[in-house]
């Protein structure tokens, strides 16, 4: 009965997830973004956000997720990267039932990285049982054994200290995720535009996470400290129905500048810049679309599937132009909707790490 | 390639020559290959319809974990136990009545189902959210939608309640009905309950099941085979072993065919080989024209293979639907592999049946040595060796008796009963001719028995075939009719009612009741019900009876303590079903602990009862007390006292007054009628076999003797010389024949009666978990050896008109051409 | 063309070795016809088999052409009878289930050599033109033993070997049989190496050698 789990996941900055609805491949399924969201909430300029509460399940609206990634290094200076993702996904409108009747679905993604492997694995859950979900205050995310905790002394503003747990057959991951600057507000004011239409959704980030913790592949413990990033947003209809996929970036640049970049892709071939610059004292300041661009340089072939996996990213504005190159290129998320999500190093005008997803390929 | 090929020309020109011989040889391996391959189609067929019950499921090819004393258990375990990193995922089963009838409902979790489990009810993509939100949607089989009378989409009423729409489901399984498993909690009036967990092959890291459920539950690990395959197996083997036994007729058709034919062709290939034919490409080409021979005939068996088992395909339907309630496609589809096996187990058969000739063709020099004599001697050497050979698979049938304990056991002393008698059976003839020689005065009397020896080697093999089937007739035969006598008397025990009634509704019943109550000729309401749980990791049924003089006169017991019947009333103690004792090694004076809903029920055992044509195990309890301990029991069935010449009109009423149909109600009449129709379906197959065994035997017989015929001319011209008429010869002839026939088939009756009680004392108690009284039914075995003397006629007649027709210059060339 | 020398054999029976041969000397030239006799157990039947290639001989030679018969295995001496042997028997040896034609054409089919002119030439010498479609059965012994020497003489042998031809068969058609034989052996220019017990038959044939007691008397 696997074909019960035609769930889709999150993305970029509108990115959702979706009860598959046409289900063959992620493009389709992700059109279901592009849903309509009559009877959900509306995502609106403005609105104020609430800490801890919004880091709380937020049922009025379609989808929602909390995505934490995870550039990491072992002692010998290796590179890894980690991902934790939860994503919630209401099948109708309407308060939120007991039991069987409750129509949240819950899926979660987890996956290891390094130059050589790439792991993950996929669950999926009913919510009114208590097999998945999230509370706001303590803040607790899970579903099944997998969970994202916050530690004594957690500071809502800051969303840390946090526990991050994953395990499957063949990787498990466990980090501790501290850090010493407030959350960040992407968009304008945490409000995420996808389109000219309405589209959009409530997007903030903590860009500043210190990881440090073990990751096990194969039953081969490696201690692992680096920088996580965990983005959270919700919507009821993020993306237009003609939006087919993105390309999604998250930097960490020299002296602890954030940039969150990325592209939405049309049918008719056009495309749309979106992102966030963010300063190291916490300043989010919006990305134009004018003069700014991210170009494919190189693709891999995986599935049958070609994608781009190098990059050319200007900005010059902020005299800024980087090519990118991912960790590993078969960085391929082979779950229930495919895509592609894995670390990157950049060097150029600036140099460091980040990560790089890669939807409707 | 010409040489081959002229060689093979050659070779087969002795059957253009002599067709009567290849037709013997064709009959044999088409019989033996048509039985064959007809029983592997069945088993097949069966085997196919087991497997998607089990993927269905998801029973037993999926480990499960299951409440250790409780028949369901509460759904936190199942949060409790994914939280800890187990791949569950739940399931609730219980039992709906839509229209009186009976239906198994699944109630399950798309989204935590584990792929592996199969092609199971694959909620369409789209389809998750109106599968799982109110109201749903019911999966059905398309065969169950057909018997239940309705269509895709309609709302059937069950339970009370108006159920989810139907949807067809192909994949499924016959009398499933799928939903979810909240649906299924509201429909069984369950909520919060599971009656089990899948548990998923993932094997992510997880904590051990006694700290997440202590020892609320119980993981049953997977078994290769399903439920349905464990219960059928008896069944099948039964089904096997007569494909084998008629295979193996037929295959000492084709050994008395090849031997007969080789040794007429020895001249022949002395000649090619002295013509400059190597040894080697003779033995080769004699491989490759049986091969091909074997080909031929092994495509003509599997055509008759598959009419075979499409005659008898509804039957065997019927039967294991009857007793065991798997349901099998009438049609019948066939894989490829079938094809193959049957071609492959023609070769196979044909080469085994040949083995003996080719050997003797490879070993054959090319300068013929006259050993007169010989033959007696290697015959006597021969009897001698198969005798203790025979003796020998005696003593291993008795250790199998002694120290085996399983069905393949039973089965085992069966084959090595029939193949010791099949041995001994040439010595046990010899024996009888030679007492009769020694009683013989006249020469022509002496000449008769004398020469009946000698013709034993070449009939010995046929008479084996006869031996077999006229001993697995009779035992069948005891068997069958055993089981019928045992049968009958115990069902006009069992339907002790005189009405039986199943309402559609625990709300009609009460009406319907109410209503009865108020009828004078009703002598005695018997409410009863029935609960399914699980006993040691197998379901079993606990069955309510209503505390009523009806029972205790009549319901039959095999064994019970002195006052059963009263020690049933405080709820505390139970009868049990000779199966479920004999399985788990029940007596009176045990306990068992029944897991029910509000937790354990501990019973003592006070008495056993057949329950014959069950598969699973039963417990009979007190009614009252089972409705306390199983409160969701259906209240719908209702058993009834009836004035005897008022039966007819009340069950008009209560059709007319309810709405009720013949599926609803009945009187013991129909019951039993349908009863015993179910049984007789059940034995039909075994019959249908039995004859074909029977005629295959009959026909091995007819070709030993007509190709024993032409050589036996040289016996019989001497006697035609020096007086004889060529009728009294042909009469001796007839009479020699019947004569050894009848020897054989006196000694096939005891053999045959040991086989009823093989197949009482051990098969059938391994098989069904039952033990009938072993019965001698004289009149059936005189039967039976008319029979076996008619087919022994028919099969002489032939070769002995041919004798009493033959013309005198025939019999005289024998003398010119003698060597 | 055929030279055997210092040929032997012996059986094993009643658990001791007879010897049959002990030591034959004996040429056949080609278009000879050589009668071999002796009374019986003299081993003419077996030194007839071993040059057949039916047995193995203890010791000695035989060479047929430039062919050491002697030396072959199994399989040789099979090829040896296809191709260059022609074989006549006292039982006449045809094959019951196959037609005059087939019997008389399926030594030169199997051995290659079937030769159309060759095979119409021998039907009709050999006068069986009426019978090609009768089965062995419905034969009389001499017309039997005349379709066994045309199936042997049909692939050209190089020697034709005779064991008793017309033992079974009366004088007059004795006669008659031999003669044909001895007319298709000088007209193919085979050698003719025949084993009988008679004296007057012996004496029709180009030489006569005597065997006795496992010698060449």
């Amino acid at each position: 009965m696997s074909a019960s789990t035609d769930l889709t996941r999150r993305a970029f900055t509108g990115g959702a997830m979706a009860l598959a609805l046409g289900g063959k491949s992620f493009a389709q399924g992700f059109a279901g973004l592009g849903e309509s969201a009559e009877g959900f909430a509306a995502v609106t300029p403005g609105k104020p956000f609430t800490f801890p509460a919004d880091h709380g399940p937020h049922p009025e609206f379609r989808i929602e997720w909390w995505y934490v990634t995870a550039n990491l290094s072992d002692a010998g200076g290796a590179a890894y990267g980690a991902q934790w993702t939860l994503f919630r996904q209401a099948m109708k409108p309407g308060g939120p039932s007991e039991g069987w009747t409750n129509q949240q679905l819950w899926m979660g993604h987890a996956a290891v990285t390094s130059a050589g492997t790439h792991r993950f694995s996929e669950t999926f859950a009913r919510g009114g049982l208590g097999e998945a979900g999230v509370e706001a205050a303590p803040f607790r995310a899970w579903i099944d054994a997998w969970e994202l905790r916050g530690l004594d002394a957690f500071d809502p503003q800051r969303i840390a200290p946090l526990e991050l747990k994953a395990s499957a057959a063949d990787f498990s991951t466990t980090l501790r995720l501290d850090a010493e600057r407030a959350l960040v507000l992407q968009g304008d004011h945490g409000y995420s535009r996808k389109s000219d239409r309405g589209q959009a959704s409530y997007y903030y980030s903590q860009p500043f996470y210190k990881a440090s913790g073990r990751i096990v592949i194969d039953d081969k413990p490696v201690d692992v400290t680096g920088a996580a990033w965990m983005d959270r947003e919700w919507s009821s209809q993020p993306l237009a129905a003609d939006q087919t996929g993105w390309d999604w970036f998250s930097l960490h640049l020299p002296s602890d500048e954030k940039l969150m970049l990325y592209r939405l892709r049309q049918k008719d071939g056009r495309e749309n810049l979106f992102g966030n610059w963010i300063t190291p004292d916490g300043r989010s300041a919006e990305i134009a679309a004018n003069g700014n661009s991210i170009t494919p340089t190189a693709t891999t072939e995986i599935d049958g599937r070609k994608l781009p996996t190098s990059w050319r990213v200007a900005l010059p504005a902020r005299g800024l132009a980087v090519e990118t190159a991912p960790l590993n290129p078969k960085a391929w998320m082979g779950t229930s909707f495919p895509y592609w999500e894995g670390p990157i190093r950049f060097s150029g005008s600036h140099a460091g790490i980040g990560y790089l997803e890669m939807t409707g390929y | 390639m010409r040489r081959p090929l002229w060689i093979l020309a050659v070779l087969l020109s002795h059957w253009r020559r002599h067709p009567m011989q290849l037709a013997t040889l064709l009959i044999g391996l088409i019989s033996a290959t048509a039985l064959w391959s007809g029983v592997q189609a069945l088993n097949q067929q069966a085997r196919t319809a087991y497997d998607r019950a089990a993927a269905t499921f998801g029973g037993a090819r999926t480990a499960v974990l299951v409440g250790k004393d409780s028949a369901t258990f509460p759904q936190q375990l199942f949060v409790d136990l994914r939280r800890a990193g187990w791949p569950v995922s739940p399931m609730l089963e219980g039992r709906v009545q839509i229209d009186g009838r009976s239906f198994r409902l699944l109630g399950v979790e798309p989204v935590t189902l584990p792929s592996e489990v199969g092609n199971a009810p694959a909620v369409g993509r789209g389809r998750l959210q109106s599968f799982v939100t109110p109201p749903g949607e019911m999966l059905v089989a398309p065969e169950t939608l057909r018997d239940l009378g309705l269509k895709d989409g309609d709302r059937p009423q069950a339970n009370g309640l108006t159920l989810p729409p139907l949807r067809v489901q192909a994949e499924l399984a016959p009398g499933a009905l799928i939903v979810d498993i909240g649906i299924a909690q509201d429909i069984l009036k369950l909520p919060g309950q599971l009656s089990r967990l899948l548990v998923g092959k993932s094997k992510a890291p997880h904590a051990t099941l006694e700290s997440v459920a202590g020892d609320k539950l119980r993981l049953v690990e997977p078994s290769a085979e399903s439920d349905l395959e464990r219960l059928t197996d008896s069944f099948h083997l039964n089904l096997t072993a007569f494909g084998l036994l008629s295979f193996f007729v037929g295959l000492f058709i084709v050994n008395s065919a090849i031997g007969l034919a080789f040794e007429q062709r020895l001249p022949m290939l002395r000649t090619l080989r002295a013509c400059g034919v190597s040894a080697r490409m003779l033995n080769t080409v004699l491989v490759i024209e049986l091969v091909s021979l074997a080909l031929v005939a092994g495509l003509i068996g599997l055509v008759c293979g598959y009419f075979i088992a499409a005659a008898l395909l509804p039957d065997v339907a019927a039967s294991l639907r009857g007793l065991y309630g798997a349901q099998i496609p009438g049609q019948l589809s066939l894989k490829p592999v079938w094809w193959f096996a049957g071609i492959a187990i023609s070769i196979l058969g044909a080469l085994a049946a040949a083995a003996a000739s080719l050997a003797k063709a490879i070993r054959m020099p090319v300068l013929a040595t006259a050993q007169p004599q010989a033959w007696q001697q290697a015959q006597r050497r021969w009897l001698m060796l198969q005798s203790a050979a025979a003796l020998a698979v005696f003593a291993v049938a008795a250790a199998l008796i002694q120290f085996g304990d399983s069905l393949i056991t039973g089965f085992a002393v069966l084959a090595a009963l029939m193949l010791g008698a099949a041995l001994i059976l040439p010595m046990i003839l010899q024996i009888a001719l030679a007492l009769g020689q020694r009683s013989a005065r006249a020469p022509v009397g002496i000449w008769f028995w004398a020469d009946s020896r000698q013709q034993l080697s070449g009939l010995s093999l046929a008479l084996m075939a006869l031996l077999l089937a006229l001993a697995v007739n009779v035992g069948v035969g005891t068997m069958v009719e055993s089981f019928s006598r045992t049968f009958l008397v115990w069902l006009d025990g069992r339907l002790a009612a005189d009405v039986y009634i199943s309402a559609a509704s625990d709300q009609q019943a009460k009406e319907i009741k109410a209503w009865l109550r108020d009828r004078p000729e009703v002598q005695a309401i018997l409410p009863g019900g029935r609960a399914d749980t699980q006993l040691g990791g197998t379901p079993i049924e606990v069955l309510g009876l209503p505390d009523h003089t009806t029972y205790r006169d009549n319901w039959p017991l095999l064994e019970s303590t002195a006052n059963a019947w009263v020690r049933l009333r405080p709820g505390d103690a139970g009868l049990v079903s000779e199966q479920l004792s004999r399985r788990m090694k029940l007596a009176i004076g045990d306990h068992i602990e029944v897991p029910a809903p509000g937790g354990s029920w501990l019973l003592e055992i006070v008495g056993i009862y057949a329950d014959y044509g069950n598969p699973k195990g039963q417990i009979a309890v007190n009614f009252a007390a089972l409705t306390r301990h199983f409160p969701q029991t259906p209240l719908t069935r209702i058993g009834l006292r009836v004035e005897p010449d008022k039966i007819a009109p009340l069950i008009t009423a209560l059709q007319e007054k309810f709405g009720l149909d013949d599926r609803n109600v009945a009187d013991q009449a129909t019951m039993k009628r349908e009863s015993k129709r179910v049984f007789n379906r059940t034995f039909s197959v075994t019959a249908a076999l039995n004859a074909f065994t029977l005629g295959v035997a009959g026909i091995a017989l007819l070709t030993s003797l007509l190709t024993l015929a032409n050589s036996r001319l040289p016996q019989l011209a001497p006697l035609w010389a020096i007086g004889l008429t060529r009728r009294r010869l042909a009469a001796l002839e007839l009479l020699k024949t019947m004569a050894v026939a009848l020897i054989t088939a006196l000694f096939a009756l005891p053999l045959g009666l040991l086989v009823a009680w093989c197949l009482l004392a051990i098969v059938n108690v391994k098989a069904f978990g039952w033990r009938l009284p072993f019965h001698v039914f004289p009149l059936q075995l005189i039967e039976l050896l008319a029979v076996a003397m008619a087919a022994a006629l028919c099969a002489a007649a032939l070769p002995v008109a041919r004798l009493a027709r033959m013309q005198p210059a025939t019999l005289i060339r024998t003398f010119v051409n003698e060597r | 063309m055929l030279r055997v020398t210092g040929l032997t054999k012996s059986y094993r029976s009643a658990g001791e070795d007879v010897a049959v041969l002990r030591g034959v000397d004996l040429t056949v030239a080609t278009g000879e016809s050589v009668a071999l006799s002796g009374e019986s157990g003299s081993g003419k039947s077996t030194l007839l088999h071993l040059i057949a290639g039916l047995d193995a001989a203890d010791s000695g030679e035989i060479a047929l052409a430039d062919l050491i018969v002697s030396g072959l295995n199994d399989a040789g001496r099979a090829e040896l009878r296809r191709d260059r042997l022609g074989l006549v028997f006292q039982q006449f040896n045809l094959i019951p289930s196959l037609t005059v034609a087939d019997n008389l054409v399926f030594q030169s089919r199997i051995a290659g050599r079937h030769d159309a002119a060759w095979h119409d030439e021998l039907v009709e010498r050999l006068g069986l033109k009426n019978l090609l479609r009768r089965y062995p059965e419905q034969l009389s012994g001499g017309q039997q033993q005349r379709v066994a020497i045309g199936r042997a003489l049909a692939p050209k042998p190089l020697l034709l070997l005779a064991d008793e031809p017309t033992g079974n068969l009366d004088e007059d058609t004795a006669d008659e049989v031999l003669r044909l034989a001895r007319d298709l052996v000088v007209r193919t220019g085979c050698g003719f190496l025949m084993v009988t017990h008679s004296a007057r038959l012996a004496a029709t044939l180009d030489r006569q050698v005597t065997l006795h007691a496992g010698v060449v008397a």
